[in-house]
């Protein structure tokens, strides 16, 4: 059992702070690319102890804000279809499409369900045989492998009345997307921990070496993001006064390994192949989704139900897709706690508990 | 009673089988004077009689839906009166009477009744309290999972108490009685029916006694308050915003118990937000916070007791984090919901 307060230790963040001042001579934009680093990083408080010109931007790392309109809109006419149990995720119930959400969906009679593990549907499915069970596929690599065994438990249990909408986005071309923007807006990656664990940190390789961008595998807890952190601004230093080439570093050893989990690689590449992806409010990226394989194509809830979802309607006046580019922050968004706030939300920023938006609400103001 | 051992609509249509249920079933569980009269409305004279010139009468009502019924800790019964008298013990008072309204599902098992009531009954003898009056109901079945409860609950305040939420003054000491988010966290447990090593317990409790400890050795407490629902930093914002001040707390001096925080870091929850139903925040001027603290950690409710902050000038609630950061404690906006990853 690893001692948490080891990690919250108050003497060792100063101590981190301060090399971290001696680092952050210039200005200096830090993204990450993980829900659960901006809550992290909020909820310590940690951008109170940091120099003001060291920013710690939110990247598009937050599963729920980064799902598009037309996707939201798709499971949202799923759960209308007559027979159809939708099971998905707390954390997508709130999130507003075109005209709805899953939660106001409910509230008017569609069968939807909170599970805490795709596995659940299984059991739903089974114990329902006249209903059509379908979950939301949405998540990282953290989470896709494990609705890849879900798929891979029915195929073999027999289930037939289980099928899965696959909405997952995948990391690293997104990253490779941000660094290659043009106006080069940032110095470094805080690479997510948890997806880590299933890519392994060599995935990040390619983005340090062809983009000359610093990049550090972090962990979650206080000191961890801190020690990332100075482990960043060493190489920036490097890279803009020494001209070193920038790599890919691994503050999070005791969890994440060059390779990764290489088993859940295999049961990915085995369920899913690569496909691109729209990520809402940004656009089309290549190779950063993740659709059915042939071998599996059965489960894909787009073929096993036939629903018409409108044309999208777009969100007026948010500026999400900006923030997400860490291109603006939530507070320049005319909406921001104003016509947009977490119990009436706009954007997939502010709806999530997890996103950039919503953590500002919450911790930064 | 009831040979199928099932509560049928009958019961609850007023005819024979009803005053079965009540007569031979229900009173004999909460066996009181007060009761046994059967009348419309109790007739009930020892409140009036303690009453001094300038003592206040306190009365408050609750209704309790949780899910499940039965739960580490306590279930609905035991939730039922301790959640009124605490209400009332907040306010300073002590709990006299409480009213038990049962709205039944058809198809609730008698033996889960049963246990239901004599929850009831026990709770109530331990906390000095009892059930003078209350009404029964059945309704179809679907929709309200087995059973659900109001109870009403009356009590006198010294005339020497003035506690309320508006209270608190800049140079107040804040603290709570012992660790937060113990009910809510066992609840979600049993509900998701999630497997854990160690079972969490709702730490359900009535606390008129622990409120009396505190009273007696700080006579001049500005603020006491129970944080249920939205748990401690929703209730804090509430004295926060009634009183017109701040109040800045310190995350490492929150007692938090081990399985709670691992629970609620799996889960993404954060404990600050989940309810208890044991648990007494008082706001006290400083003079008086050591022998608050003192009177709570002597009294088996408040083994956990500790100072955990203090009342500003300014709005809002501030949190000093762990590794010395600052970040402001919100409202909570709606429900916490688990996240994906």
């Amino acid at each position: 059992m690893i001692d948490l307060e080891a990690f919250r230790s108050e003497p060792a963040a100063r101590a981190l702070v301060s090399r971290i001042e001696l680092l952050a001579a210039e200005p200096v934009s830090l993204m990450e690319v993980c829900g659960t680093h901006t809550v992290a990083i909020s909820r310590f408080g940690l951008r109170s102890m940091l120099p003001p010109h060291l920013r710690l931007l939110s990247g598009p790392g937050c599963p729920v804000c980064v799902t598009p309109l037309s996707e939201i809109d798709h499971a949202i006419a799923v759960a209308r279809e007559p027979g159809v149990v939708v099971t998905t995720f707390g954390d997508m119930m709130r999130v507003p499409g075109s005209s709805s959400s899953l939660e106001a969906e409910r509230a008017e009679g569609a069968d939807v369900r909170i599970v805490y593990s795709p596995l659940e549907s299984l059991d739903v499915a089974e114990s329902e045989p006249d209903s059509e069970v379908v979950f939301i596929g949405v998540g990282f690599e953290t989470t896709s492998p494990t609705i890849a065994a879900s798929v891979v438990e029915a195929k073999r249990r027999g289930i037939r009345n289980y099928s899965v909408l696959p909405f997952f986005k995948t990391v690293p071309n997104a990253l490779d997307m941000l660094a290659a923007l043009p106006g080069r807006a940032l110095d470094g990656f805080i690479c997510p921990g948890h997806a880590s664990v299933i890519i392994g940190a060599g995935a990040y390789e390619p983005i340090a070496r062809e983009r000359n961008m610093p990049c550090v595998v972090v962990g979650f807890e206080p000191l961890d993001i801190l020690a990332g952190v100075a482990m960043l601004l060493d190489q920036v230093k490097a890279v803009r006064n020494e001209g070193a080439s920038a790599r890919v570093e691994n503050q999070y050893a005791r969890a994440v390994t060059r390779e990764g989990n290489t088993a859940a690689q295999a049961l990915l590449a085995d369920v899913f192949v690569e496909c691109d992806s729209e990520w809402r409010e940004i656009g089309v990226i290549p190779s950063s989704g993740l659709a059915f394989s042939d071998r599996y194509a059965e489960f894909d809830a787009r073929k096993r139900i036939e629903v018409e979802a409108p044309a999208p309607a777009g969100a007026s006046g948010c500026i999400c897709g900006e923030i997400m580019l860490g291109l603006k922050l939530p507070t320049d968004c005319p909406l921001f706690a104003g016509r947009c706030t977490p119990r009436d939300p706009v954007g997939p920023c502010m709806v999530s508990t997890e996103g950039s938006c919503a953590a500002f609400y919450k911790y930064e103001r | 009673m009831e040979k199928s051992g099932k509560i049928r609509l009958a019961h609850g249509s007023g005819g024979a089988l009803m005053h079965e249920l009540i007569e031979e079933f229900i009173v004999p569980r909460l066996a009181n004077p007060a009761l046994l009269g059967l009348d419309d409305a109790a007739e009930l004279e020892d409140v009036l009689d303690d009453a001094r010139p300038g003592d206040r009468l306190a009365f408050t009502t609750d209704s309790y839906v949780v899910q499940p019924l039965f739960f580490p800790g306590g279930d609905i019964g035991k939730l039922s009166v301790c959640g009124t008298v605490n209400d009332l013990a907040m306010k300073g008072a002590r709990p006299a009477y409480l009213t038990l309204g049962l709205i039944i599902e058809e198809g609730l098992a008698v033996a889960d009744l049963a246990r239901v009531l004599d929850s009831v009954a026990s709770t109530g003898a331990s906390c000095g309290v009892c059930v003078v009056a209350g009404d029964t109901k059945v309704v179809e079945r679907g929709g309200i999972g087995g059973v659900v409860i109001n109870t009403a609950g009356v009590g006198l305040i010294p005339a020497a108490t003035r506690v309320s939420g508006a209270s608190a003054e800049p140079g107040d000491v804040v603290l709570i009685s012992g660790t937060i988010g113990d009910h809510e966290t066992a609840i979600l447990v049993a509900r998701e029916g999630l497997k854990l090593e160690q079972t969490i317990e709702s730490d359900c409790a009535p606390l008129n006694g622990l409120v009396s400890a505190v009273v007696e050795a700080a006579p001049g407490v500005h603020v006491m308050r129970d944080p249920t629902r939205g748990g401690l930093g929703t209730t804090l914002n509430e004295i926060a915003s009634r009183s017109g001040v701040g109040i800045c707390i310190d995350e490492s001096s929150l007692p938090v118990d081990e399985r709670v925080r691992s629970v609620c870091e799996i889960l993404g929850f954060d404990p600050i937000y989940m309810a208890n139903e044991g648990k007494m925040i008082a706001v006290v001027p400083e003079k008086e916070a050591a022998a608050a603290l003192d009177a709570m950690r002597t009294h088996s409710l408040g083994r956990n007791a500790a100072v955990i902050g203090r009342v500003i000038e300014g709005k809002g609630v501030t949190l000093r984090t762990s590794v010395g950061g600052a970040r402001p404690v919100v409202m909570l906006e709606g429900v916490q919901l688990p996240r994906i990853c």
